[in-house]
Order: structure tokens, then C-alpha cells, then sequence
């Protein structure tokens, strides 16, 4: 990867152009607007050509590093292998064009989409129904969470404004759930990595609204004890929140709506292939079981067997959570990999996941260390180097892991152990893959006694090394015209 | 190894508090500072207002930490360091010459619910393990 | 086993089960109670070949009808030059994630830091993040900004000239936040600057809404707004199309705390609603209190200019729930088509943009008056691109015919309102073809 160092404001000429628009011209112009509502000066934007721009955003992206530059071992994101047919089915002219206001006759086909979709994913999941409107996985969750209270509300039980969080959580479970007005009651894990039931049992009570769980949890371990779990939270009142950031594993193997989970979100930018985007967008889908399903919020598309209908609020939705239905484009994407999948691949996706997340844990426990030794799913959590005397960090290994070619794995996540390395490989990567990974993590475990201080200024060959993340945040520089 | 000053009285959420006749100065301790790495942003409370014993008054940011301000005793705020917020840095080079917040004191008797140094250098001791 | 993104061989998962130490693909989930284990067939079609999985999109898209877009509320039919997707979908863009690895991010984290500029430039603040998801949750963001930095402040003040689906957003995210909204009336078509200068006599709000181009397309004049709100110490987000802003007065000059809005109107596709990109910007004294995703610029250990994520401690991975917003991720893909438009279109290319639509909408306007079946609704009221006027047909059907007749126009806006918007990619022929139809319509 090579530096390019400009900015687009540092290509701009006085008087260059890179748009193409109509020459012909209104009687009307923005002058007539009284000038009392026009903005004073002229904002500074770059004026550059189209070469310019095309070889400028083209340099930048030779200083990124994506799914399809190599391998992405990022825990707890799924970055798996996102097919090139799904783009070209979201970028077809045809849905491109379609305004959100449309009469219903004109949408029926995107309509379908939702419903088709909508349908496999219940499926999939064994939830009743489904909203795809939210953005993303924290928008989901957010989601959820007001289903969960709305359902409380509805039925009068007002005082349920606890949701029980586990201490292995994303941060995103407690900060959504202060969102939505919750408060965060934190259960502990147990040495082996899950939930503490005893524990639990004695946070349960009628202010429960109820808890949010991923299984497998953030260790990658799965909670064995979920359906006791259930029946606990459940024999409260309480409902069962599913975080799907961590569904990878059991796609084609469980459906949380058998392990008695109310409400869930899914990540079509991890388990359903669509692309991360550099962080968006994403869709984060919610699914709830049929007696929550009046709760969803609207928009929703219904089915009378003939027609598809996009029907708005009922009276008792949780309410309106985005501007239209979603993100459409991405949906679209997330169903042509579905489609490919269809029911026979889907029973082997989860399962290859798991297969190589046990594959790279079992090859490389002897340098790493292993704080929990047993069956991962889709991803599992080292503790830093074995050998802890070198004084390497687990921050050094992950920036010598890009001079190597590798994304880095998620670090210092989860917080249950101080030099976290979590890593999640996905399906989509092969054995030669996963060896070369393997092999770059030994060789690097041996530098680190050999050779420390090349780990301590790694990286060496990218594009720029490590950065003052200090300077910036304590003076924070956020525009070009500030610098 | 993290520094304790006879004299101050010290919280179990790593604020100390140093008394000056009805006014009490508040800062993060040594250790808090060198847990929590460069400091790069501190969150300050205006004055005027009030807290109780235990109640979160700002907080401190570093690059990848933030940590609330628990008030290790109540009262009113008198005056705010201003110094702090061009340099919150003076909290890493002096964690002890650094108030945060002076307060006048609504019960100068909370202290003795404080640590003092021996107490809270022992206190720090456990907490490393 | 044929399936081309699952690369493993039977020889290697052999070779890798024997790594393990288990015997089968099964015995991976002997930690998962067999009672959960799923051993049903999935409702699912049989798994499809590319040609078949183009098949039924190309089926589902000649269910729909393609219509020419005179209609706005919220999502707006510009032209997206060609040099947008060929940049958006290299893949170095498309399929990396959040840059949290600086040294091999900075085409993300430089294109995100030009995005941030250009919103900052149009808006008149300080400085913006990295995108919100939609301009509806860009809204309801900024209220609740408006919350955490007025402590015990209990309520917010939307205006009603907000559009409807805006408005609802805001009310979902207040309700479960324990935030009381009140709605505030308009008057002429406009926010009423009056209605909420009384209620911020209560001293209990903390933030105030209001549109600088409203739901029926009105220019509004927010003078001496931000001094009463400033003066009720609560704070002031100014809703706005960032197109637009190229030439009206922006939320800075109005005064605005915080400025939020919907950028697809800057190169991005209808795409059936979504995905679109909210921004959300601010003054400098409440970039602490700014969700999502902000870039900042540093050098790294030799010295060269870089950028990063920074102002991390305000967020939910470390914050958790003392986050001021959940929000994870950006739209960043989308900030990407915002930054390349305004970059090809520069200074002079968002000034024609504007005039062109300007030109476009005044015409279309009188054309309508002169059908004899329409009228002002709004006496007096400056617009844009986007305008409201009476109707002495039936709205709703209206709305119908003009759609049978390929026209996406005459938004029905309540009672006999209904609303037209031209951009600059209607033309004269369009405009007349279309007030012919209107002409010759009976209902």
C-alpha cells in the first residue's frame, strides 16, 4: 500500500468543474429568493475536474484494507466473503429509481422483497415476524428493546424498567438500553465464561423488563444453561432479548426462537453477507415471537395472498424507528445470498464457521494464551501471548499483524481479560488461509522474545505507522479548513 | 508505584479531597491517573452546583478510557481548575496538585468515612491483584 | 459439496476435525443441548445458481412501475453522476469495515474527514461526524444531544412544519428515553416562531426543532429564534437539505446549536427509501456531546499527516450506557457518495443545481395556477425546489391518476393540499407533458 498524502481540497483551481449539467436555463434563478434567506458566502467547496476525483478517491483506496484485500479475522463482525451478484442486483436500475412514496401498485415487486425476506428470515431464526426497517445492529437492538417496552407498557405493567445485562456484553447492549430508558442491571460470568444462573436468580423480580443475551456470548462460548435461562427470566415476566451479532454459528444449526428467545436483531452485514461499507450501511432486522408482533414498529408490509401492502401505525406499534422502510439496497443483497444459500447450503454455513474458529484456536493455544480451553463457536478470545515476560502487548501483535498482511484481529474486547485477541475467521476463508494466519501468529509469538522492539514500533510497511491518537483527541482537529 | 500524600482523605472511586477550613479540593489520585493513561479531556461540573457524598460530578477522559468523578463529599461548587480545560495533562505530570472542583462543605464530618494514605495506599495495593 | 463461497474440500475438513480432535462437523455442537438443535427443513427454495438468483430479481423488478418523479417529502430525484458508482464500489471502500485500524484505513478515514469538512462548509458549524443513519435519526440525535447537555431539562419542542415521518421518529426515541415532545402549531404554513417562544417560558426545554425548508417546501424565516432559545437556556437543531444550503441562509447564521438533516440529496439514489445518510453537526463547545463516529487529523510516529477515530471515550465501547447515543457504526459508504458528488460538483455545479430546480419548480408552479385547478395555499411563502398548493380536484385521486399516468406528483399533504417538486433533471417537455395530463384529467 502506498502513501498518497493530499486531501481533495488541496486538488482545488478557482474555476475547474467536474459536473455535467444541462446548459438551458429557467427564467428563475435562486436570486429572486429575498436575500434575508440566502447564506452570505459561498461554501468552500473543492472545484476539481473528474480525472481528479476519479484518481484521488482511487489513491485512497489503495490505502484500505477490505474482505477482498485479504483476510479479516475481526471478532464478533463476521466479515465474511461478500458476493459480487448481490451488488449488481442492488444496483439495478429498476430499484434504484423507486421513490419510498410510491403508490403500493407501482411497488409491488420491492414490497415482495420485504415480505420474501421477511418470511425466510423467520424461518431461519424461528421468530414469528419481522421488521427490517432498522439500520443497523445497534438501531435493531434499540429496537427490540422498545418492542420489549412497549409490551410492558401496553399491558400495564409499568414498573419493569430493569434489563439485565451480562458483564461480556457489547457495550452497545447497556448503551442502547439507556437509550430506550432502561436501566443496565449487570449479571457476572462464571470462570468458564457464562452467565452465572445463581446469580441471575437473585436480580430477578417484577421490575425486570428482561435480558439481553448473545449466544454464543462474546467469548464465542455457548450458554448451555439458555433454556433454564428462559424459563427463569420468562417465570418473572420478563422477555429474552437475542443480540445476533454472534448468530454466524448457528445459521442452519439453531434458531433462537427454540432456545425461547422474545425478540432478536440480525446483522445482514455479518451473517448475510452484505458488505461492511467502511462502517454502513448496514440493516439490522428484528424478529419477535407472535405475541409481540403487533408491537412492531411501522411501516410494515402485509400480504392478503394477492396483493402487498404497506400498512402504517396500528395503535399499539412501538412506533415509527426510520424515516422510510430501511435500507432497502441492503436487503435486497442480504436475500440474493439467501437465495444462493438456499435450504441445503444453509446447513453447512454455521457449521464451517465453527469449524474454523476451533481449527485456528487449537493451532496456536500453545503461543497464545487460552484463558478458557473448550469447544468456541464462530470465534474465541486469547489472552495475550503465552509468555508474558517478553512484555509483549497484545496491541503489538495486532500491528504486526498488518506488515503481515492480515487484518488485525478485535482487541481489548471483551474487557473479562486485560490483553483480549478475539478472532473470527467465518466460512468463506480456506485452509491455506486460515495455515498462512496460523503461521504469521507463531512466527510473530517467536519475534516477540527474539525480537521485541520490531513488535513495539510495528507497523513498518503501511501506509502511515503508528498515530498520536493523543494530540487528536486533546485537540480535536475534525476539519480541513481547521488544520 | 503510584504516590499517596499524608493529609488528604482518599475514596474507594480514587478521588481525594484535601480540606482547607469549610472548603474541600477534589482531584483524582495518582493511581486513578496512571490507570487511566493521558489524559486528554476533563469534564467539569459549573459552579454553583451541588452534590451529595457519592454523586457523579464530571469525568475524566483518556484516548480509549472515561471515568465518572465521584464526589467524595457534599456540598456546594465553589470554583472549578480552569486550567484544566486548555491542559488537562497537569492531572498526568501532579495528580495531587490538580483540583478539579473546590467545594464548600455542607458536613465537614463526611471525611471521617474517607481513607487516609496508609489506608488508601493499601487499598490500591489489593486492588492491582 | 459446490458452493463457490464455501472453499473447504472433504480432505480438509477431515485434516482440520483432526486438529480439533472431534470426529464430525456435528460433534462441534456437543456444547448445544440437543433439545435446540434445529432438525427441521428450512422453509427456504432450493439453493439457487447465480443465473436463477438474477432470475428472480429481474422478476421482481418488472413488478414494479417506473415513474417520473415530481413528488419529494423527504427523498428527492437528483442526478447521480456516473463517477459514483464506479468509485463506491471498489471494493478496498466497499468491503472494509469501521477503521479502527488506522494504519490501513486512511482511504476511509480521509474520505470520512472530507465529508466532515464539506457537511461543517454547508451547514455553517464547527464541526460534523461521520453520518447518522437517516435524517429522521439525525433528528432524534440531536434532541437527545440537546438532552444530555442540559441536564435537567425535561421536554423538547418540535415544530410541526417538520415533516410527519420526522416527527414520529423523534416521538418514538423521546417516548422511551422518558423525554416529554411537545409539537408546536404553524402558522401560514410556517413554524410559528411565537408558539415557541411561549413554551420555552416554562424553563423546562431543552432542545427545539425546527426545519429551514419545511414539509410544504416553505423557505422559513427563523429570525430571532435562536436568541429566545439561547435565552431559555435550552439548545437549537436547524433541520436542513444540504443541497439546498449551497444558496439559503444556513443553520450557523440562523444560529442553530446543532445542524441535522438527510444528504441524499447529494448524489444518492431514491433507492426505495434507503440506504440513505443523516449528518449531524455542531459547535465546537458540544462536540463532547456529538454521537457516532468523528475522524480527527494527527501524524503518526514519523511524522506524516494521518487521521484517525478519535473522541472515542464518548462512546458506547467504552462509555456503555453513559453514552450519550448507541450508535455503532456510520453510514459511511453513503458518506462516500456525498463527499465525491460535492467534490465533482463544486462551488458552481451546487449553485446550478439549485438554479435549475429553482427555475424548474417556479415554472412548473405557474403552470399549475394556470389550470385554473390549483391555488396558493400559503400566501406570500418563498420555496425552493419543492411547493404546496390547493387543489379543487380530490387529492388523493389526483395522486392516483397522475400515478396511472406514469408521474409520481400531487403528494398528498392533508385535506386539499398537495405537494410537486422539480429538480434539475426535469425538463420542459416533462413539465408539460404532465400539466397536459392534469389539464385533461376529470374527477
Amino acid at each position: 500500500m502506498k502513501y498518497y498524502d493530499k486531501l481533495i481540497f488541496e486538488l482545488s483551481q478557482p474555476g475547474r468543474c467536474g459536473y455535467s449539467l444541462p446548459e438551458w436555463r429557467w427564467e428563475a434563478t435562486c436570486e429572486d429568493i429575498p436575500l434575508s434567506l440566502r447564506r452570505k458566502d459561498v461554501a468552500r467547496l473543492p472545484e476539481v475536474s473528474e480525472p481528479d476525483v476519479v484518481r484521488h478517491y482511487t489513491n485512497l483506496s489503495n490505502m484500505n484494507f477490505g474482505v477482498d484485500t485479504g483476510f479479516y479475522p475481526l471478532g464478533s463482525c463476521t466479515m465474511k466473503y461478500n458476493p459480487k451478484i448481490n451488488e449488481e442486483i442492488a444496483s439495478m436500475p429498476g430499484f434504484a429509481c423507486l421513490h419510498p412514496l410510491q403508490p403500493e401498485s407501482t411497488v409491488q415487486g420491492a414490497l415482495q422483497l420485504y415480505h420474501d425476506l421477511g418470511r425466510a428470515l423467520s424461518s431461519i431464526t424461528g421468530m414469528a415476524e419481522f421488521t427490517l426497517n432498522p439500520f443497523a445492529g445497534a438501531h435493531g437492538e434499540l429496537t427490540g428493546l422498545m418492542i420489549m417496552r412497549q409490551y410492558h407498557m401496553q399491558r400495564g405493567d409499568l414498573k419493569r424498567t430493569r434489563v439485565i445485562v451480562p458483564d461480556s456484553a457489547h457495550g452497545t447492549n447497556p448503551a442502547s438500553a439507556a437509550v430506550c430508558g432502561l436501566e443496565v442491571v449487570v449479571v457476572k460470568s462464571k470462570p468458564d465464561g457464562t452467565i452465572d444462573t445463581d446469580e441471575l436468580a437473585s436480580l430477578l423480580d417484577d421490575t425486570v423488563a428482561g435480558i439481553m443475551m448473545t449466544n454464543p456470548n462474546t467469548l464465542g462460548l455457548f450458554e448451555k444453561e439458555i433454556l433454564k435461562i428462559a424459563e427463569m427470566v420468562h417465570g418473572c415476566g420478563g422477555l429474552l432479548y437475542y443480540d445476533g451479532a454472534n448468530f454466524n454459528p448457528l445459521l442452519g444449526k439453531v434458531r433462537p426462537g427454540d432456545m425461547g428467545f422474545d425478540i432478536l436483531h440480525l446483522n445482514l452485514h455479518k451473517t448475510f453477507s452484505t458488505p461492511h461499507g467502511g462502517g454502513g450501511p448496514g440493516s439490522g432486522p428484528v424478529g419477535v415471537a407472535a405475541r409481540l408482533v403487533e408491537y412492531l414498529p411501522y411501516p410494515r408490509v402485509t400480504f392478503d395472498g394477492e396483493r402487498y401492502h404497506l400498512i402504517g401505525d396500528n395503535g399499539k406499534s412501538a412506533g415509527r424507528v426510520s424515516g422510510f422502510a430501511g435500507n432497502f439496497t441492503v436487503l435486497l443483497k442480504a436475500y440474493a445470498y439467501i437465495l444462493s444459500l438456499g435450504k441445503q447450503n444453509i446447513r453447512l454455513a454455521g457449521a464451517l464457521a465453527t469449524l474454523n474458529a476451533n481449527y485456528i484456536k487449537e493451532s496456536l493455544k500453545d503461543c497464545y494464551k487460552l484463558p478458557i480451553d473448550t469447544l468456541c463457536k464462530h470465534e474465541f478470545v486469547f489472552d495475550g501471548l503465552a509468555d508474558k515476560s517478553t512484555g509483549v502487548t497484545t496491541l503489538d501483535v495486532a500491528k504486526r499483524l498488518l506488515d503481515y498482511g492480515f487484518h488485525a484481529p478485535t482487541v481489548y474486547f471483551p474487557l473479562l481479560f486485560h490483553q483480549s485477541i478475539m478472532i473470527e475467521p467465518t466460512e468463506t476463508e480456506s485452509k491455506e488461509t486460515l495455515d498462512a494466519f496460523i503461521a504469521v501468529m507463531r512466527k510473530i509469538a517467536e519475534e516477540a522474545v527474539s525480537e521485541p522492539d520490531t513488535l513495539r514500533e510495528a507497523p513498518h510497511t503501511t501506509p502511515v505507522r503508528r498515530l498520536d491518537e493523543t494530540t487528536a483527541a486533546k485537540n480535536p482537529v475534525l476539519t480541513y479548513f481547521e488544520m | 508505584m503510584a504516590k499517596t500524600i499524608e493529609g488528604l482523605y482518599y475514596s474507594e472511586s480514587h478521588e481525594w479531597v484535601k480540606i482547607e477550613g469549610e472548603y474541600g479540593y477534589v482531584g483524582i489520585t495518582d493511581y486513578a491517573q496512571q490507570a487511566m493513561g493521558n489524559i486528554v479531556y476533563v469534564d467539569m461540573p459549573e459552579e454553583g452546583d451541588e452534590f451529595g457524598a457519592g454523586e457523579e460530578f464530571g469525568a475524566v477522559e483518556s484516548v480509549k478510557a472515561a471515568s465518572d468523578l465521584i464526589s467524595p463529599v457534599s456540598g456546594v461548587v465553589e470554583e472549578i481548575n480552569e486550567a484544566l480545560e486548555d491542559q488537562p495533562e497537569l492531572i498526568n505530570k501532579d495528580a495531587y496538585e490538580t483540583w478539579i472542583m473546590k467545594v464548600k462543605l455542607n458536613d465537614p464530618s463526611e471525611i471521617e468515612s474517607l481513607m487516609d494514605a496508609a489506608a488508601y495506599a493499601g487499598f490500591c495495593e489489593k486492588e492491582q491483584h | 459439496m459446490s458452493y463457490p463461497y464455501f472453499p473447504h474440500t472433504g480432505e480438509d475438513i477431515a485434516g482440520m476435525l483432526g486438529r480439533i480432535g472431534v470426529k464430525s462437523l456435528d460433534e462441534l455442537y456437543a456444547d448445544v443441548p440437543s433439545d435446540v438443535l434445529y432438525g427441521g427443513e428450512y422453509d427456504l427454495p432450493d439453493a439457487m445458481p447465480e443465473m436463477e438468483v438474477r432470475r428472480y430479481f429481474d422478476n421482481l423488478d418488472r413488478k414494479n412501475s417506473r415513474l417520473t418523479v415530481f413528488g419529494g417529502c423527504g427523498a428527492y430525484d437528483h442526478y447521480s453522476p456516473a463517477v459514483i458508482p464506479a468509485l463506491i464500489s471498489r471494493a478496498e471502500f466497499l468491503t472494509a469495515y469501521t477503521p479502527y485500524q488506522a494504519e490501513i484505513s486512511q482511504g476511509t478515514l480521509r474520505y470520512i474527514f472530507e465529508f466532515q469538512t464539506m457537511i461543517a462548509e454547508l451547514t455553517k458549524m464547527d464541526c460534523a461526524n461521520a453520518s447518522m443513519y437517516d435524517g429522521a435519526t439525525s433528528a432524534a440525535e440531536a434532541m437527545l444531544m440537546a438532552k444530555a447537555a442540559t441536564r435537567k431539562k425535561s421536554r423538547v419542542l418540535v415544530s410541526g412544519a417538520m415533516a410527519g415521518n420526522v416527527i414520529e421518529v423523534v416521538a418514538t426515541y423521546m417516548k422511551y428515553h422518558g423525554v416529554e415532545m411537545t409539537v408546536t402549531p404553524l402558522d401560514n404554513g410556517s413554524t410559528d416562531i411565537a408558539a415557541i417562544e411561549s413554551e420555552l417560558q416554562n424553563g423546562d426545554v431543552a432542545g427545539v426543532l425546527v426545519p429551514s425548508i419545511n414539509k410544504y417546501g416553505v423557505i422559513e424565516d427563523l429570525t430571532g429564534l435562536a436568541d429566545a432559545v439561547h435565552g431559555a437556556k435550552a439548545l437549537l437543531a436547524v433541520y436542513s437539505d444540504p443541497s439546498a444550503l449551497a444558496v439559503l441562509k444556513t443553520p450557523g447564521e440562523w444560529g442553530a446549536d446543532m445542524a441535522c438533516g438527510d444528504a441524499q440529496t447529494l448524489g444518492i439514489p431514491l433507492n426505495y427509501g434507503g440506504p440513505y445518510v443523516g449528518y449531524l453537526a455542531c459547535r465546537k463547545e458540544l462536540v463532547r456531546k456529538l454521537p457516532g463516529r468523528i475522524v480527527g487529523a494527527t501524524t503518526d510516529i514519523d511524522g506524516k499527516r494521518a487521521f484517525v477515530l478519535t473522541l472515542q471515550a464518548r462512546e458506547q465501547h467504552i462509555r456503555r450506557e453513559k453514552a450519550t447515543s448507541n450508535i455503532c457504526s456510520n453510514q459511511s459508504l453513503m458518506a462516500l457518495y456525498v463527499t465525491v458528488y460535492l467534490s465533482l460538483m463544486g462551488k458552481e455545479g451546487m449553485k446550478r443545481v439549485n438554479d435549475l430546480s429553482y427555475g424548474g419548480a417556479h415554472y412548473l408552479y405557474k403552470q399549475l395556477l394556470a389550470t385554473g385547478k390549483f391555488s396558493e395555499a400559503f400566501e406570500g411563502k418563498p420555496f425552493l425546489k419543492e411547493f404546496t398548493v390547493r387543489t379543487s380536484l380530490p387529492a388523493d385521486k389526483l395522486h392516483a391518476a397522475l400515478a396511472d399516468g406514469g408521474y409520481l406528483a400531487a403528494m398528498p399533504m392533508g385535506g386539499d393540499l398537495v405537494s410537486f417538486c422539480v429538480t434539475e433533471k426535469r425538463t420542459r417537455e416533462e413539465i408539460d407533458n404532465m400539466v397536459e395530463l392534469i389539464k385533461r384529467i376529470e374527477l
